[in-house]
């Protein structure tokens, strides 16, 4: 399908494309959110500058995909993003959870080992999902595929190096990484799903089946964490399916605060 | 090769006043944002090209677009449209932007990178090639830091994005 206007022609078509568009954007904007919330606390200055730069060029891919769905005939993009019920919403759960206790303006207790494993895991996953779009049968999102990929290769070389430093690091640091992993695999197969129309989005060649990308990430990791010394634990995805529109309260407060100036005046330009 | 009109001709040079915002002595045309120019009788079509795509200036690049073709006596209507494909990449930067890059303090984008994904730029401000990368990360999504270790001056240089990566 070269257009958005092909794609609409064809019911269940669109309505494959629609479903993975909206776990593409949640998936980013929810994710760039919670990177933002470093901002100002991150551990030394460079790594402020980078982390946010990171959550910047992710929020930047989320305005794409809520775009593509502007396209389709979904709506307004910023309403899209802002305006959608937690139940709308199709990104996985562990990348709504929050950062660690406390908040980003009250005593934020946030935990850097959980931050750079979800980063790190999310990257990789993020990469070969890219790598698969390039090949989309939909046009528009293979093209964004391909921009994507120019950014994320840096996002995935950063989050490579902090997770290799601190899980060979010295002190506390890989006892802290190792918790952080365990906590990130019990629902990081809400990642690597596509949900229950995964099917639906191989057979119109939106993208690859939901078991080879997984399959793909696992060695990957597998690699990873062999070099290291290290195991990756069982996957799991204990809190909800996000994609089902499952969810945790960590989201509704997120998107509390996302939304507080676009729904004080939705009509506003800022 | 299509003969450029007089119309796209003077279009193109409005866009040469379009500075980027963050970057001030250096045109969009320069930059090589601008993938097509269209006229219609007394309406433009700019078809442009996105750097990164969290960039905060896009929004300003584009009313600054809008508002210098208007300045053309028989513009009507200008559309500017960002699109994905082709997807910008750092090799499109001009001779000349590179070179106003450079006076600005920005090392322009590395034309070769290295298999491993390694890239050197010399210091903008005294040539010299003993450089370190301080964060590949900058103050704006397209820029990254470096130290210059022959003149002491840190200094910025553009990331080179390609569809290698």
């Amino acid at each position: 399908m070269k257009t958005a206007q092909e794609a609409n022609e064809n019911k269940a078509y669109k309505e494959a494309v629609t479903e993975l568009l909206y776990q593409l954007a949640d998936d980013d904007f929810i994710h760039a959110f919670r990177g933002s919330e470093w901002l100002g606390l991150a551990p030394h200055i460079e790594e402020d500058v980078a982390s946010s730069s990171i959550s910047q060029d992710t929020m930047g891919h989320a305005t794409m995909y809520y775009q593509l769905l502007e396209d389709l005939g979904e709506g307004d993009s910023d309403e899209l993003a802002h305006g959608r019920k937690p139940e709308q919403r199709k990104n996985a759960i562990i990348l709504e959870e929050v950062n660690g206790p406390g908040n980003y303006l009250k005593e934020p207790d946030f935990d850097w080992a959980f931050a750079v494993v979800r980063q790190y895991f999310y990257a990789q996953s993020k990469k070969i999902r890219i790598d698969s779009l390039k090949n989309s049968s939909y046009q528009p999102l293979a093209d964004v595929a391909v921009k994507v990929n120019m950014e994320l290769y840096y996002h995935l070389m950063h989050w490579r190096t902090w997770f290799s430093q601190l899980v060979n690091g010295k002190g506390e640091a890989p006892e802290r990484m190792k918790k952080a992993i365990e906590k990130v695999c019990k629902d990081f197969d809400g990642v690597l799903t596509l949900g229950p129309n995964a099917e639906v989005m191989a057979s119109h060649g939106l993208i690859e089946e939901e078991k080879v990308l997984k399959q793909r990430w696992e060695n990957e990791m597998e690699n990873v964490f062999a070099s290291l010394g290290i195991s990756l634990p069982e996957l799991g995805m204990e809190r909800g399916n996000g994609r089902k529109g499952e969810h945790t309260k960590d989201l509704d407060g997120a998107l509390a605060t996302l939304g507080e100036v676009y729904l004080s005046d939705p009509a506003a330009t800022w | 090769m299509q003969m450029m009109t007089t119309k796209e001709a003077s279009v193109k040079s409005m866009l040469q006043e379009v500075k980027d915002p963050e970057i001030d002595s250096v045109s969009v045309l320069e930059l090589g944002m601008v993938e097509q120019v269209q006229v219609d009788d007394a309406i433009v079509h700019v078809q442009m090209l996105p750097t990164f795509m969290g960039c905060p200036a896009l929004e300003i690049i584009r009313a600054n677009v809008e508002k210098a073709i208007k300045q053309l006596e028989w513009v009507n209507e200008v559309k500017v449209e960002f699109i994905y494909q082709p997807p910008w990449t750092s090799e499109r930067v001009t001779d000349i932007g590179r070179q106003k890059l450079k006076e600005f303090g920005i090392a322009p984008p590395p034309k070769q990178i290295g298999e491993d994904g390694e890239w050197h730029v010399d210091c903008p401000y005294c040539g010299s090639t003993y450089t370190t990368m301080d964060n590949i990360f900058g103050p704006t999504a397209c820029r990254s830091i470096l130290y210059c270790k022959g003149c002491k001056n840190p200094f910025e240089a553009m990331k080179p994005v390609s569809t290698m990566m």
